[in-house]
C-alpha cells in the first residue's frame, strides 16, 4: 500500500479500491485506527460501527457490492434513521431509540457501495451552532480543540476535517452544514429544498430541512450529492426528477471556464462588523474571479437583516410541532413512575430534552398560540416571502452570489453559551438560504490568523434553486479540486 | 316553511340542530401511508396494533404522503352534497396531546377544506308524505382518525393503566358540518340516514354503525318562546353518537333538558357557553362531559411536510363519472318512469343494497311495479321476521322472477306464491321445480279433477255418505283416494275443494 489512505479524497479512495491498489478493507481499517486515536478528544463520532463496517468493505471486496461509493468510508449525521446502531439525535430523549426503518440517503448511500463508518455528533435535534448542545459532550474543532466546529452538524464536520471519514453527510436548516465546513475548513453544500428526501431526517424544521455533503474537495461534494439526490416518492415535498434538469451530473460541469458568469456581491453581506479576515477572503475570491473573465455585479438582498428574526420563528414553531411526538409514550426516554398522563408528558420531557431545545420549543409554541399567530408566524411567512423574492430579483443580475458563511472563524467553548442571541446571530449569512429554497455552498478559503492559531474561515456561493452544477462550477474554479487540508491536530503529548 | 313547535311546561319551544358526521372513508391503506385500512372491510375487527408502520406511529423521520382515493371519495361525497369542490386547499397540524394520537398533533383542513357549501334535502319524517327540507351543508374535510384508548384488559381485565390500539389511527375521516337548520330528532335521524345511504351508494364507506364507521355529534340548543320574547339556550355539543337510535335519544333528552335547565337557571346562548356531553345509551340520557367549550387552542398551522392539494376540470370530470345514480333520484325514476307508488319507491332507496336488489329483480325480467310488491310485501314480511333486511333473506332475482312466471301464467295461486318463497329461503332450486315438488302446482283440466273426484266418490261411498252428513273427519279419506288415482298430481287443496262442494249438493 503506497497511499496514505486517510489523506485521500472520496473518489481518490473509490477509484483505488476499484483499481484493486488497496482494499475496502484496508481503507475502513485505516479510518478505524484514526478513530480510535482520535475521537476521544475530538468527539465527532457518538458510534461507531467498526464490525459492520469491516463487513461491509469485505462485500466490496469480494465485488458483492458495487456502485458509485464502493468501498468510501462514510459519516452521517446522528439525526438520520438507521436500522443499525442508534438515532439518538444527541438527545436524551432518544439516547436508546432505534429505528426500524433506514432515511432515504442512507439507503442511497448504501446502494451507491459507501461504508458507513459511524454516527456523528451534533446540538440536540440540530438545533445549534456549536455542537455544544449535544447532550452527550461537545465535538472539539480540530484546527484548535479549545474551539467548537460549529454546528450543528459539528460531528461531521469535525470528522471529515480530522480524517477521520473520507465524507460526512450533514444536515442545514439555517446554516448547519455550511457554517460548520466553514469554521472546519471543508467543503458542505445545503442542497435546493426538495433535492434531497428528508424521509428519515428527524425533522426539526421540515420546510427548512435539507441533507447535504460534506467534503474535502468540491468534486466529493458533487458525487456525493449526485447520489443521494433524486425525487422520493415517499416524502411529498421531494423535487420531481426534472427539476434539477435532464441528465445534469453534477461532476460535468467541474472545471469548465467561469468567464460567462455574472457573480453577484450584496453590500448585506459584507459589514464592519465581520472579522476583516474573512471580508480579506472575499475580496481575494472576487479579483480571482475576475481574473478568470467573470463579470463581477452588485445586487441588493434588502430583506436580509429580517433573515434571523424570520429564521427563528419559522424554524421554532416547526420545531414545537414536530417535537410534540416525543412524549415517552411510544417509544423513547419514559420518566420512572408518572402520577398521571399529564406527568408522564411534562416528566418525560423535561427530562429527555436540553435547555436550546426546550427553549425552542416555547417560543415556536408562544409564536403558534392564538392571539399571536398573525403577528408572528404569519408575519414570518409573508417576509420570507419577501427573502425568497430579493433572491429571485437578484439572480436575475447575476448566476450567484458570494458572500461569507459565518462572520468570524470558530470561537471558544462557553463563548456564546450564556447568550442564546448572540449564538443565534452566528446563522446571519447562513439562514436566508434556507428561508428561499436556494442552494448554498460553503468552500474553503485558507486560514485566519487568531491568537497564534491557524483557523479556516470559508466562501459561500448561493444560487438560485437547482443551480447547484453552477456552484460547484464556480467552487472549483476558485479553490481547484484539490482536497482541503487535514487538521494538523495532533494527539495532546 | 312551518316550524316545529313543541309545547314543554307550557312553553312555546323550537329545537335547533346542526350536525357534525364523521365519516370513515373505506379506502384500501391509511391517509398518509400504505399501512392497511381498519375501515376496509378486509381489515374488519384486525388484531389490536397490527395495522401500523413507522408512519402511523409517528416515528421520528417520517412523512406523510396523501392518499389520493381518500380525497377523490371526499370529492364524490362533496358532489352529491352540492358542494363547491375547492380547486386549492391545505392541510394542516391541529396540536393537542393525548396517547391516540401519536404526533400529537392530527392532519386536517382548517381554513381550505376540499368541500364547501351544499345542501341535502331531506324528509323531515319517515312518513310517506313527510315534508323534503334542505339541510345546509356547512363544508366538509378531510383528516386523520385517532386511534383508540383501552381502560380494560384483554377479555375485560381489570387494569390500573390505559392500553392504545392504533389500528384506528390514521384512517382516512371525513367531516361533514352542517347548518343548524335540523329541527326535531325525526329530522336529524332521517338526515343522517339519507347521509349513510349516499355514502354507501357513493361506496365511500361501509357505513357499519357499530364499528363506528359513521360518528354523529349533533350541536343541539332551543328557543323558547315566554310571552312574545324568544330565548335561546345555550349551545351542547352531544359527542360520538354511533347509533341512530342514540342520535334520536340524545336530542329528544336534551330539548327537555335545556328547556328545564333553563326555568332553573334561565342561563341564555352566549359566546364561547358551549358545553360538551356524552350519551349514556343505558339510562338513555347526556351527561356533562366539559363545562365550557376549554381555552383550547390547537395551534394550527400549516403541515411543512405535504403539499397544498389543486384539484382541475379534468379532475373533477373523472372524479364525476365514477358517481352511481344516488338514491333521490333513483327514487324520481320509480315513480316517473316506472309509476311505482311513492310509499314503496321511498321505500325502495332508503338501504343501498336492497336498492340494487330491486334494480336487479327488474332486470331479471319482472315487471317494475311487480318488482315493488314483491319487496315491500312477499318478501318485508319474511324479512322482518328473520330481522334482516329483504335483500339478505338469500332469494335470488332470478327465483323472484321464477315465481312470478308462474303467478303470471296462472300456474300458482297468489297464495302459492308466498309458501314458494318461504321455500326459496332455503333451496336454490327453480321455483318451477320447487312449486312442482311441493305441489303448489294449480291443475288447469277441471275435466280430469272431477273424473277423478267421481271416482274416487264411488270407490268409498261410506266416507262419501259420512260426509254427505257432516262427519268432516272422512274427506280425508276421500282426498287420499284422488291423489292415489291422480298419482299425487292433484292439488290436494283443489280436491277438498271439490269434494267439499259435490258433497254439499
Amino acid at each position: 500500500m503506497n497511499m496514505d489512505i486517510t489523506q485521500s479524497t472520496m473518489i481518490e479512495l473509490r477509484d483505488a479500491i476499484a483499481a484493486k491498489q488497496v482494499t475496502a478493507h484496508e481503507v475502513t481499517e485505516a479510518y478505524l485506527q484514526r478513530i480510535a486515536a482520535l475521537n476521544d478528544s475530538l468527539g465527532a463520532y457518538t458510534q461507531v460501527f467498526a464490525e459492520r463496517a469491516l463487513q461491509r468493505a469485505d462485500e466490496v471486496d469480494a465485488g458483492k457490492v458495487t456502485g458509485a461509493l464502493a468501498g468510501v468510508p462514510i459519516a452521517i449525521k446522528d439525526n438520520l434513521c438507521t436500522t443499525f446502531g442508534r438515532t439518538t439525535c444527541s438527545s436524551k430523549i432518544l439516547e436508546k431509540f432505534e429505528s426500524p426503518y433506514d432515511a432515504t440517503a442512507v439507503r442511497r448511500l448504501e446502494a451507491a457501495g459507501a461504508v458507513i463508518l459511524g454516527k456523528t455528533n451534533l446540538d440536540e435535534f440540530a438545533m445549534g451552532s456549536s455542537t455544544e448542545n449535544s447532550a452527550f459532550a461537545p465535538t472539539r474543532n480540530p484546527w484548535d480543540t479549545t474551539r467548537v466546529p460549529g454546528g450543528s452538524s459539528g460531528g461531521s464536520a469535525a470528522a471529515v476535517a480530522a480524517g477521520l471519514c473520507a465524507a460526512a453527510l450533514g444536515s442545514d436548516t439555517g446554516g448547519s452544514i455550511r457554517q460548520p465546513a466553514a469554521l472546519c475548513g471543508i467543503v458542505g453544500l445545503k442542497p435546493t429544498y426538495g433535492l434531497v428526501s428528508r424521509l428519515g431526517l428527524v425533522a426539526y424544521a421540515s420546510s427548512l430541512d435539507q441533507i447535504g455533503p460534506m467534503t474535502r474537495s468540491v468534486s466529493d461534494a458533487a458525487l456525493l450529492l449526485d447520489v443521494i439526490a433524486g425525487h422520493d416518492p415517499l416524502d411529498s415535498t421531494s423535487a420531481d426528477d426534472d427539476a434539477r434538469g435532464e441528465g445534469v451530473d453534477y461532476l460535468d460541469t467541474l472545471g469548465q471556464p467561469v468567464d460567462k458568469l455574472r457573480i453577484g456581491l450584496a453590500k448585506q453581506y459584507i459589514s464592519d462588523a465581520n472579522d476583516p479576515q474573512v471580508n480579506a477572503a472575499i475580496d481575494a475570491a472576487v479579483a480571482q474571479l475576475r481574473e478568470f473573465g467573470a463579470e463581477i455585479v452588485e445586487v441588493d438582498l434588502p430583506h436580509t437583516e429580517y433573515g434571523i428574526a424570520t429564521y427563528y420563528i419559522v424554524a421554532t414553531a416547526e420545531a414545537s410541532s414536530n417535537l410534540a411526538r416525543f412524549d415517552g409514550v411510544h417509544y423513547g426516554h419514559r420518566t420512572d413512575k408518572p402520577e398521571d398522563l399529564i406527568d408522564l408528558y411534562a416528566a418525560s420531557r423535561a427530562e429527555g430534552f436540553g435547555d436550546e431545545v426546550k427553549r425552542r420549543i416555547m417560543l415556536g409554541t408562544y409564536t403558534l398560540s392564538s392571539g399571536y399567530y398573525d403577528a408572528y408566524y404569519l408575519r414570518a411567512l409573508k417576509v420570507r416571502r419577501l427573502i425568497k423574492q430579493d433572491f429571485d430579483q437578484a439572480f436575475t443580475q447575476c448566476d450567484a452570489i458570494l458572500c461569507p458563511p459565518t462572520t468570524h472563524p470558530a470561537f471558544a467553548f462557553g463563548d456564546k453559551t450564556d447568550n442564546p442571541l448572540a449564538m443565534y446571530l452566528n446563522d446571519v449569512y447562513t439562514v436566508n438560504c434556507n428561508l428561499a429554497g436556494i442552494p448554498g455552498l460553503a468552500i474553503p478559503a485558507g486560514f485566519a490568523d487568531v491568537d497564534d492559531h491557524r483557523l479556516p474561515i470559508g466562501l459561500q456561493l448561493l444560487g438560485p434553486t437547482f443551480s447547484e452544477a453552477r456552484l460547484f462550477q464556480i467552487a472549483a474554479a476558485l479553490i481547484g479540486d484539490q482536497p482541503a487540508p487535514l487538521a494538523d491536530y495532533r494527539l495532546p503529548g | 316553511m312551518t316550524t316545529a313547535i313543541t309545547m314543554i311546561q307550557g312553553l312555546k319551544t323550537r329545537l335547533k340542530v346542526g350536525m357534525e358526521i364523521h365519516v370513515e372513508l373505506a379506502t384500501r391503506t391509511k391517509m398518509w401511508t400504505g399501512a392497511a385500512n381498519v375501515a376496509h372491510p378486509d381489515h374488519f375487527g384486525a388484531e389490536p396494533n397490527s395495522l401500523v408502520d413507522p408512519v402511523v406511529i409517528g416515528m421520528p423521520g417520517t412523512l406523510p404522503v396523501m392518499n389520493k382515493a381518500a380525497l377523490e371519495m371526499s370529492i364524490k361525497v362533496g358532489m352529491a352534497l352540492g358542494c363547491e369542490i375547492a380547486r386549492f386547499s391545505k392541510w394542516d397540524r391541529k396540536s393537542y396531546y393525548y396517547p391516540d394520537l401519536p404526533k400529537n398533533y392530527q392532519l386536517s383542513q382548517y381554513d381550505l377544506p376540499i368541500c364547501g357549501e351544499g345542501v341535502l334535502e331531506v324528509p323531515i319524517s319517515d312518513a310517506a308524505d313527510a315534508e323534503i327540507r334542505p339541510v345546509r351543508i356547512t363544508r366538509a374535510h378531510l383528516e386523520e382518525d385517532a386511534g383508540k384508548l383501552m381502560h380494560e384488559g384483554p377479555g375485560g381485565r381489570p387494569i390500573d393503566y390505559s392500553i392504545v390500539d392504533l389500528n384506528r389511527a390514521g384512517t382516512p375521516l371525513l367531516e361533514i358540518v352542517t347548518e343548524p337548520d335540523i329541527t326535531s330528532a325525526e329530522q336529524a335521524v332521517m338526515f343522517g340516514q339519507t347521509l349513510r345511504n349516499i355514502c354507501r351508494f357513493l361506496g365511500v364507506t361501509e357505513g357499519i354503525m357499530q364499528q363506528g364507521h359513521m360518528r354523529f355529534e349533533p350541536n343541539i340548543n332551543v328557543i323558547i318562546e315566554k310571552v312574545g320574547q324568544e330565548y335561546a339556550t345555550p349551545i351542547v355539543e352531544i359527542k360520538n353518537l354511533n347509533s341512530f337510535r342514540a342520535v334520536r335519544g340524545a336530542i329528544e333528552y336534551e330539548h327537555h333538558r335545556q328547556v328545564e335547565q333553563w326555568l332553573d337557571d334561565g342561563k341564555v346562548l352566549t359566546s364561547g357557553s358551549k358545553s360538551t356531553r356524552g350519551w349514556d345509551d343505558g339510562r338513555m340520557v347526556t351527561v356533562l362531559q366539559r363545562e365550557k367549550e376549554e381555552a383550547h387552542d390547537y395551534r394550527y398551522f400549516p403541515d411543512p411536510d405535504l403539499v397544498p392539494v389543486t384539484v382541475d376540470d379534468a379532475w373533477l370530470d373523472r372524479i364525476r363519472i365514477d358517481i352511481p345514480e344516488l338514491p333521490q333520484a333513483r327514487q324520481a325514476r320509480y315513480i316517473e318512469q316506472w309509476g311505482i307508488d311513492p310509499k314503496d319507491a321511498r321505500g325502495l332507496i332508503e338501504e343501498r343494497d336492497v336498492t340494487l336488489y330491486f334494480e336487479a329483480i327488474i332486470d331479471a325480467g319482472v315487471e317494475p311495479k311487480r318488482a315493488a310488491k314483491v319487496i315491500r310485501n312477499n318478501l318485508a314480511k319474511l324479512a322482518n321476521e328473520r330481522g334482516v333486511l329483504p335483500c339478505d333473506l338469500g332469494i335470488t332475482a332470478e327465483q323472484i322472477a321464477g315465481v312470478e312466471k308462474l303467478l303470471t301464467a296462472n300456474t300458482i295461486s297468489s297464495n302459492a306464491a308466498d309458501s314458494l318463497y318461504a321455500l326459496c329461503l332455503d333451496s336454490d332450486d327453480e321455483p318451477a321445480k320447487l312449486a312442482e315438488a311441493n305441489g303448489l302446482v294449480q291443475v288447469s283440466d277441471e275435466g280430469a279433477l272431477d273424473e277423478w273426484v267421481a271416482a274416487a266418490i264411488e270407490a268409498e261411498p261410506q266416507a262419501a255418505e259420512d260426509v254427505r252428513s257432516g262427519k268432516m273427519a272422512a274427506i280425508g279419506r276421500l282426498v287420499g283416494a284422488v291423489m292415489k288415482l291422480s298419482k299425487g298430481q292433484a292439488n290436494p287443496k283443489a280436491v277438498q275443494q271439490k269434494l267439499r262442494e259435490k258433497l254439499a249438493q
